[in-house]
């Protein structure tokens, strides 16, 4: 029991992860893929966050008769990992919008016959 | 309650809703970071997660769209529809394997919490001087990664704007808008709601800015929160009243300055004689030349990515207006 307690945050985590991994690699969408993507990544942000809690931490903000604070460490490289994702999100989004317009399309299936018929 | 919104993503065609449900997610997982324990975390990922990157996926939206295909079921081989599957599973049930040698969540022994992590906790309160301890990670001990990340940024928007032309390009129409909402301007509600609530979104982007020592906030957060408020305003009064408050060319100088006041700094503690980016030779003594550094450094990175979020914005729905009046054209 203390199991499954205590490694609850890791499996909701991989089960995160493997949902977005399959949008990626299934759907045919390209915004669906983007999609994906950013599930898995926010998978990512939970791991670290998870990692930085610490039993019965509070937030890292010194403060006068608290003695145990969270990591600060994994706070940091989320919080900065959160703004170049969606900054990495739009050139993503922006590549579509220019796909779209030479292809016409944004579906995969698509995009590969006119590639084929070239 | 993530999983279900997370699933939701993968069934549901339609990508208006997917999207939708990708905001709502991000919210649920802002919380989520709140729960443990990380508000600077949960305050960033509430401004991007729900506000502005469903925002950036709508606008390509409505630059691309359609409704996602339903293939029709019997082209669907077992190669493309189980194949996916199998590898999720597979590679799902071996991170399980690997789980059962993490150490527990929020174990005071894991191996996260006994390097550098208690130094910056006891230490930085003597050092730097600034109860957020995020704060003082981000812009001092850390001062190179997030230096690093400000590149980043600032490279993507270089990316993009490469991508779609420059910002001007497409400031010829007044609406962001789907074709079913071109009547947003109308909205008298709307407007005097918004009217309202700009003006607070903006000066609690200050307070988040300026107040980030001693409160969860900081540079990140705030850009993002101020690029918020502008871009609401975008949405409602147009994206050419926009333009009037803030010009393209204001856009490309702040990301520029941006950028460069964060450099500059560690180019200025150069010059006093201290190490790149080592603010303690930047004022009377060592803490405030701490406090000093991490000022300037954050104000960069808040304009900064103030600017880039904006500008992306605008590029974006600037080239939604563009496109619709091609289309118009072509009709005529």
């Amino acid at each position: 029991m203390t199991t499954v307690l205590g490694l609850y945050n890791y499996w909701i985590v991989i089960a995160l992860m493997m949902i977005g991994f399959y949008v990626v690699i299934a759907a045919s969408n390209l915004i669906k893929k983007i999609i994906g993507l950013n599930i898995f990544q926010t998978s990512v942000f939970i791991l670290y966050i998870s990692i930085g809690m610490r039993e019965g931490g509070a937030a890292p903000i010194l403060k006068e008769g608290v003695e145990v604070y969270a990591n600060p460490l994994p706070h940091v490289l989320i919080l900065t990992a959160i703004v170049v994702g969606v900054a990495t999100t739009a050139l993503g989004l922006s590549l579509i919008v220019r796909i779209k317009e030479a292809y016409g399309s944004i579906e995969e299936d698509d995009i590969a016959e006119k590639d084929g018929s070239l | 309650m993530l999983l279900v919104t997370a699933l939701g993503a993968v069934f549901i065609r339609d990508l208006f809703a997917v999207i939708m449900l990708f905001g709502i997610y991000s919210l649920v997982s802002a919380g989520f970071f709140l729960d443990l324990s990380a508000p600077d975390v949960a305050l960033t990922e509430a401004a991007i997660g729900a506000g502005v990157a469903p925002l950036l996926m709508l606008a390509t939206l409505a630059l691309t769209r359609e409704k996602t295909t339903p293939q029709p079921r019997a082209k669907r081989s077992i190669h493309t529809s189980l194949l996916p599957i199998l590898v999720v599973t597979m590679t799902g049930a071996a991170l399980v394997y690997a789980t059962f040698d993490m150490p527990f969540i929020a174990d005071p022994a894991g191996p996260a919490h006994n390097h550098v992590a208690p130094r910056y906790l006891q230490a930085s309160g003597a050092e730097i001087g600034i109860p957020n301890v995020v704060t003082s990670v981000l812009a001092s001990y850390r001062g190179f990664d997030t230096l690093g990340e400000v590149f980043v940024i600032f490279t993507a928007e270089i990316g993009v704007l490469s991508l779609l032309g420059f910002l001007a390009d497409g400031s010829g129409r007044q609406y962001w808008q789907f074709e079913d909402t071109a009547n947003l301007r109308r909205h008298n509600i709307l407007h005097v709601v918004s009217k309202a609530l700009i003006p607070v979104i903006l000066i609690y982007a200050f307070y988040v800015q300026f107040h980030g020592d001693y409160s969860p906030g900081g540079g990140f957060q705030a850009g993002v929160l101020f690029a918020a408020g502008f871009i609401l305003y975008a949405m409602i009064f147009g994206l050419q009243a926009a333009y009037r408050v803030v010009s393209p060319t204001a856009l490309y100088w702040a990301m520029a300055i941006g950028v460069l006041l964060y450099g500059g700094t560690g180019v200025a503690s150069l010059l006093l004689g201290g190490n790149y980016l080592d603010y303690n030779v930047l004022g009377s003594d060592a803490v405030h030349g701490q406090h000093n550094g991490i000022l300037i450094v954050e104000l960069g990175v808040g304009i900064c990515v103030a600017a880039v979020m904006m500008s992306v914005f605008f590029k974006f729905s600037g080239r939604t207006a563009h496109f619709y009046d091609d289309r118009r054209e072509v009709r005529k």
